[in-house]
């Protein structure tokens, strides 16, 4: 059933979002504070999957990572399993994805920073590692939270590039955008009518809350 | 170790100006090192490559035995490492942390309980201690500037940097800032080097005075010694009151001050502050000449000397005067220098209005 389909969709997301956050914040924080001419380049490429259309991404994931490629024998071999067809293929897939969703919002923040807050640390003593978390992260937060949300909540809708890459395999690759589909193929529309449903509270939200931060100011953690 | 700061740099804006600086500042002899020049002139430039910001294009700078940066060894050490304290115009406070948080923000070295105590150290030592539970965006101009200076001087730096300090406060604040602001950088025992282009911040905090112009050093000295004879007329451009006199307060009259210069006393508009030590300043234009012994005048200070020196500046005559030691410049036409026969020897009497005269603070 779809319970299935929502834990693959669920987790698939969540992994994506923690992956996004490990990647596109050092990223973002590069485009942020980098003074290098072909900048915009960078910045393109990151933007590429806002205007793919995702069936072009799937191509080239399968075409790159499939089992005839080089670099699909050698996943195959660190993992055990070809790309297509694999939970981790979607994971790699999606990541790729939703790099825009993620990476614009925590670049747009971190560029909000007020330089001078970043050199005041440096004279402090504190590291530049240090002060990214001390102070960049802190001050660029909502964008952070904004950025994740949206990767998430954005992972969550995917269809295209899940058909692509992932197939459909239950348990595996059946995503709950896949079982709508699935259902309504199948005719079932009274099932369709619950995952679309479920799908539509889900991504509403997940906008809702992004909204709600972007009102918020900072985060006070001291109060008076 | 022998407490110095070198520097020699330069450092080129594309498309823009060229700055390069050089200067040897003995720490031990002066406190307070002023960078004074006008907008553009390049102070901070230096400050920045000073505290590790920016790396000039070519140069060196060495404080004490340390070579901080050498651009023909490739030598660059990093802010971190530099251990100064940096004041910002704009403060630059943490915003996400509140009073203490800024003022611990660069003790995490320390064991909690010593960064607690040296929190309320630094507090109490600038009077902000009723501040230290509140944030930061609910704080005057001025409690922010003293908790900008506490955050800086709680890692106990070798060196202080300061960026315009008062520059982003309201006139009033400002004022009464100043001299605050001295008792504070002398009271710390920790060498300063302040960036400003207020001419009386350069009076009231400085011991000596650093005048860059056109993106060079044009002139080092204490105080008073530039402003009275600046080395050339870009530094007269700059730093504009000709006469800086040492004063000391003698009595206070209605909204006046009295103070005491060499052996004369001179009436000035009383700025408010004055305690003890002060500066007397007034431009040469606003100084008046007459032939030794003058008559009876409105002008409240009267100051009787001799030339001692005499330099022509196209339609003006530049006249410098030694009364009983005290060194008077003043400006006068051709004519009346001709009329009045000033040459080196001539007895003069100096006459300056009581509105010309702005005291300058300089603490007890």
């Amino acid at each position: 059933m779809d319970a299935a389909a929502l834990r693959l969709s669920l987790e698939l997301a969540a992994l994506t979002t923690v992956a996004l956050l490990a990647l596109g914040l050092p990223v973002a924080h590069w485009l942020a504070v980098s003074r290098w001419r072909a900048k915009f380049l960078v910045e393109a490429v990151v933007a590429l999957p806002l205007v793919l259309p995702p069936t072009v991404l799937g191509f080239y994931l399968l075409h790159g990572l499939g089992p005839r490629s080089p670099l699909g024998r050698a996943w195959e071999s660190v993992l055990g399993s070809p790309f297509p067809f694999s939970f981790e293929g979607l994971l790699v897939a999606s990541i790729l994805y939703s790099l825009p969703f993620a990476v614009q919002p925590f670049a747009a923040a971190l560029s909000a920073v007020d330089p001078r807050l970043v050199e005041a640390s440096h004279a402090l003593g504190v590291s530049r590692l240090a002060t990214f978390f001390r102070v960049s992260l802190p001050i660029a937060r909502n964008g952070v939270v904004t950025g994740a949300v949206l990767a998430f909540a954005h992972t969550l809708g995917e269809f295209g590039v899940v058909l692509m890459v992932g197939g459909n395999v239950a348990g595996e690759t059946r995503t709950l955008s896949i079982a709508l589909y699935d259902h309504v193929e199948a005719l079932e529309y009274g099932a369709a009518n619950r995952t679309a449903a479920l799908l539509l509270a889900i991504s509403f939200a997940v906008l809702v809350l992004v909204h709600a931060l972007q009102r918020r100011p900072l985060l006070r953690w001291n109060g008076r | 170790m022998e407490r110095a700061l070198t520097f020699d740099l330069e450092r080129r804006f594309p498309g823009g100006p060229t700055v390069r600086a050089r200067a040897e500042l003995d720490l031990a002899s002066a406190r307070v090192t002023v960078l004074f020049g006008p907008s553009g002139s390049g102070k901070t430039t230096v400050l920045r490559a000073l505290a590790g910001l920016d790396r000039p294009d070519a140069g060196s700078i060495r404080f004490g035995g340390e070579t901080w940066f050498d651009s023909a060894t490739r030598t660059f050490v990093t802010p971190q490492r530099r251990g100064i304290g940096l004041v910002f115009q704009e403060h630059a406070l943490f915003p996400h942390l509140g009073v203490a948080g800024n003022l611990g923000y660069g003790l995490g070295r320390l064991p909690r309980a010593e960064r607690e105590a040296r929190i309320r150290d630094v507090a109490a030592r600038l009077g902000i201690t009723e501040l230290l539970g509140r944030r930061t965006d609910a704080l005057s101009g001025g409690e922010k500037q003293r908790v900008a200076l506490a955050r800086a001087l709680a890692p106990r730096p070798r060196l202080l940097l300061l960026d315009e300090p008062l520059s982003a406060l309201d006139a009033p604040t400002r004022e009464a800032l100043r001299g605050e602001l001295r008792r504070t950088l002398e009271g710390s025992g920790i060498p300063a080097i302040v960036v400003t282009h207020d001419r009386a911040e350069a009076l009231a905090l400085g011991d000596r005075l650093v005048v860059l112009a056109d993106g060079g050093v044009r002139q080092v000295g204490p105080v008073p010694e530039v402003f009275g004879a600046p080395a050339d007329a870009a530094v007269a451009r700059v730093v504009g009151t000709e006469n800086v006199l040492r004063a000391r307060l003698v009595r206070r009259e209605e909204g006046l001050a009295a103070v005491r210069v060499g052996p004369f006393e001179l009436i000035g508009l009383d700025p408010g502050g004055l305690e003890g030590e002060a500066f007397a300043c007034f431009r040469a234009e606003e100084v008046l000449l007459e032939e030794a012994p003058g008559h009876d005048s409105s002008a409240r200070n009267v100051l009787s000397g001799e030339v001692a020196s005499r330099i022509e500046e196209g339609p003006l005559v530049r006249i410098a005067i030694d009364c009983a030691g005290v060194r008077v410049v003043a400006l006068v036409t051709r004519a009346s220098a001709h009329r009045l026969g000033l040459a080196p020897g001539k007895r003069v009497v100096a006459l300056v209005k009581a509105p010309a005269v702005r005291l300058v603070p300089r603490g007890p």
